[in-house]
């Protein structure tokens, strides 16, 4: 987790400087009771005040990496943070030490010899070490509660931008700015030579776009919807690829209204176009197959192309791939999966087939996706 | 020669897109564009686009870089290393919709390249410099460029995307043959040989068959000790005894030890120079 980039030394300056703040506090506190004596009350403070700001954070670290050796996955002790038992054992015994210690130093300083008398040097040491140590629990609270915050907020922060570079990376490997060029490129072209032919293409494209931006707005969708996206992007390359790329699709009725996430299938889809019918000469054909096999559901892309490994993947592809798993994985941990192999008959080329539970989304995802889109629109 | 020559009456062209409604579009585009154009040939594919042009000697070629089978890069590869000396070299304008990883080598080079969808305005930019260079009539020019900006590209790309990702370094050759596997160590090869879908494993003592392609294999060898030095041929460096360029820019080499003699094209002459 990167809660706190700044260097140790920032934070270290920043408590430094909070202790004078609170050792000023202490000396006018003291000020108020025994008037008159501001100027001594400030020099014990001064002295004693950092010994014991830095017995409590020499202590705190020295307990924090302790307690860090023996549960490695606390994080609060890998950052510095023991937690409050052992702290409260580090002030007292970090402060009774460096009170003790800064007393007779400042004492030394000031020329006042220890008082003898019993009674005057107990009241003499006992109330200021009380006071010593409520500001140093108070000191320790607050920087304690002060990084607690910023590390809250840069874990919510890192979070947010993990969320959205993920988001955009999707959103890349969907929109591959070759298939995107091309597909204009042709646009451009039947706008010339063929106007009824060039709106087909458009309202296809239209339909790709909008459903490949508003995927990340919903969840799941029906089966049907999906292969009703499948075909708007398949339509559009066979614009491109002509008699090169053949198309079935199969979709039994009993399956059309089952959930599934959205957009699952077309990176397998791209996928089989991009490296498996595109890089062959005489292209070849494309199938997307649902079916329900018992209580499971098997969703396969079948090319005949040049097969896996011959045309080099690019990151988009890997990272489709990978996101089709992690999806997978977060829906139905390892009771789904997708797995990618060579065709075995004749006409070869490459089978990614998913495999999931039936019914492939729990209905509760589903219908929460729902209002939360009504909301937004 | 003078510079003031006019370009030939009809200059010709080929053209060289997988996706039939774009090879047409730039050939209306091209007619609107350069009316005395003759467009020779129009082919779906790199392997296609080398042969028909060799075959047809254009005086331009548009290539689309993403094609099947061989990439339009390749095509101008192809046919830099087998153009015949003397002959006028096509002027190359390279296609793309969008591919980050030829453009950036290319365009330090200054190469034509056109970006679908083609706009008319850079299209007659594009053939007006073509047009002009054509006029100035230098032959050998042109494929010097060509093959420079191809030497830059080949030397920038090793793998393009996939570079970051190297595979292992191999150690062993499993060439089968029937059921047998022969285990070839990569230490005891002299050159590989690209042969249609397989590639050609000699050693001192024999040739194996490997079904792998050179692109693949390539990256899976130390580049000290292999060099490429032709489209189809990569050669042990230390196996090389002496190398002989003759007057059309290749290169010949005597191996030791071995009776054949191989060819490194003008692509990769540029190895061979005295220290």
């Amino acid at each position: 987790m990167t809660a706190r980039p700044s260097p140790l030394w920032h934070g270290f300056a920043r408590r430094g400087a909070y202790t004078v703040v609170a050792c000023l506090a202490v000396a006018l506190l003291l000020t108020a009771m025994q008037p008159r004596h501001f100027g001594l009350h400030l020099l014990y403070s001064l002295i004693i005040g950092p010994l014991c700001w830095l017995a409590v954070d020499g202590g705190r670290l020295l307990a924090a990496r302790r307690v860090a050796r023996r549960h490695p996955q606390d994080v609060a002790a890998r950052e510095g943070w023991p937690g409050w038992g052992w702290m409260a054992a580090v002030i007292v015994v970090g402060v009774s030490v460096a009170y003790t210690a800064g007393l007779a130093v400042a004492d030394a300083i000031a020329g006042i010899a220890p008082s003898t008398d019993g009674v005057g040097a107990w009241r003499r040491f006992a109330f200021p070490l009380l006071l010593s140590l409520v500001a140093s629990v108070a000191v320790t609270g607050t920087f304690h509660l002060r990084e607690r915050i910023a590390a809250m907020r840069a874990e919510a922060e890192a979070a947010r931008r993990a969320a959205a570079e993920s988001q955009l990376r999707v959103l890349q490997s969907q929109l591959e700015p070759h298939m995107l060029f091309n597909t204009l490129a042709n646009l451009r072209v039947l706008i010339g030579t063929d106007p009824p032919r060039a709106q087909a293409m458009l309202d296809r494209l239209i339909a790709f776009l909008r459903a490949t931006l508003g995927a990340s707005r919903r969840t799941a969708h029906p089966l049907e919807a999906e292969f009703a996206r499948i075909a708007d992007y398949l339509a559009l390359m066979q614009v491109r690829m002509g008699p090169r790329l053949l198309v079935r699709l199969d979709l039994p009725d009993e399956l059309k209204a089952v959930e599934v996430p959205t957009l699952l299938l077309q990176p397998l889809v791209e996928n089989a176009v991009l490296h498996g019918l595109e890089p062959k000469l005489g292209g070849g054909r494309l199938e997307v197959v649902a079916r329900r096999d018992g209580e499971r559901l098997r969703l396969s892309v079948r090319d005949t192309g040049v097969g896996p490994g011959v045309s080099p993947a690019g990151d988009g592809t890997r990272f489709g791939l990978a996101q089709v798993r992690e999806r997978l994985a977060a829906l139905h941990a390892d009771r789904a999966g997708l797995r990618l192999e060579p065709a075995t008959d004749a006409e070869g080329g490459t089978v990614a087939c998913i495999e999931m539970p039936w019914p492939a989304a729990p209905p509760a995802t589903a219908s929460a996706a729902r209002p939360a889109d009504q909301a937004r629109a | 020669m003078p510079s003031d020559t006019p370009e030939p009456a009809r200059a010709t062209a080929l053209i060289a897109e997988d996706e039939t409604l774009l090879a047409e579009g730039l050939r209306a585009e091209l007619a609107r564009a350069w009316p005395g154009l003759r467009i020779v040939a129009t082919v779906g594919n790199g392997a296609s686009a080398a042969r028909e042009a060799l075959a047809r000697r254009p005086d331009v070629c548009f290539l689309d870089i993403r094609m099947p089978g061989a990439s339009g890069l390749e095509a101008a590869e192809a046919m830099a290393e087998d153009w015949p000396e003397g002959d006028r070299f096509p002027l190359i304008v390279f296609v793309t919709a969008y591919d980050q990883y030829a453009l950036q080598a290319f365009d330090a080079q200054a190469a034509d390249y056109l970006v679908k969808p083609v706009e008319p305005a850079r299209l007659d930019a594009c053939v007006a410099r073509l047009r002009q260079r054509l006029a100035e009539r230098a032959p050998q020019t042109a494929l010097a460029r060509t093959v420079e900006q191809l030497r830059a590209w080949l030397g920038a790309s090793p793998g393009a995307p996939a570079a970051h990702a190297a595979p292992p370094r191999l150690e062993v050759l499993q060439a089968s043959v029937g059921p047998t596997v022969h285990m070839v160590p990569v230490d005891e090869v002299l050159y590989f040989e690209a042969a249609d879908k397989y590639v050609r494993v000699v050693t001192a003592e024999r040739d194996h068959l490997i079904r792998t392609s050179l692109r693949e294999l390539l990256p899976q060898l130390d580049e000290r000790q292999f060099w490429q030095v032709h489209r189809s041929l990569v050669v042990r460096a230390r196996a090389i005894e002496t190398a002989q360029r003759d007057e059309s820019g290749k290169v010949f080499l005597k191996l030791r030890g071995r009776p054949e003699r191989l060819t490194a094209s003008r692509l990769y002459a540029h190895l061979f120079r005295g220290m």
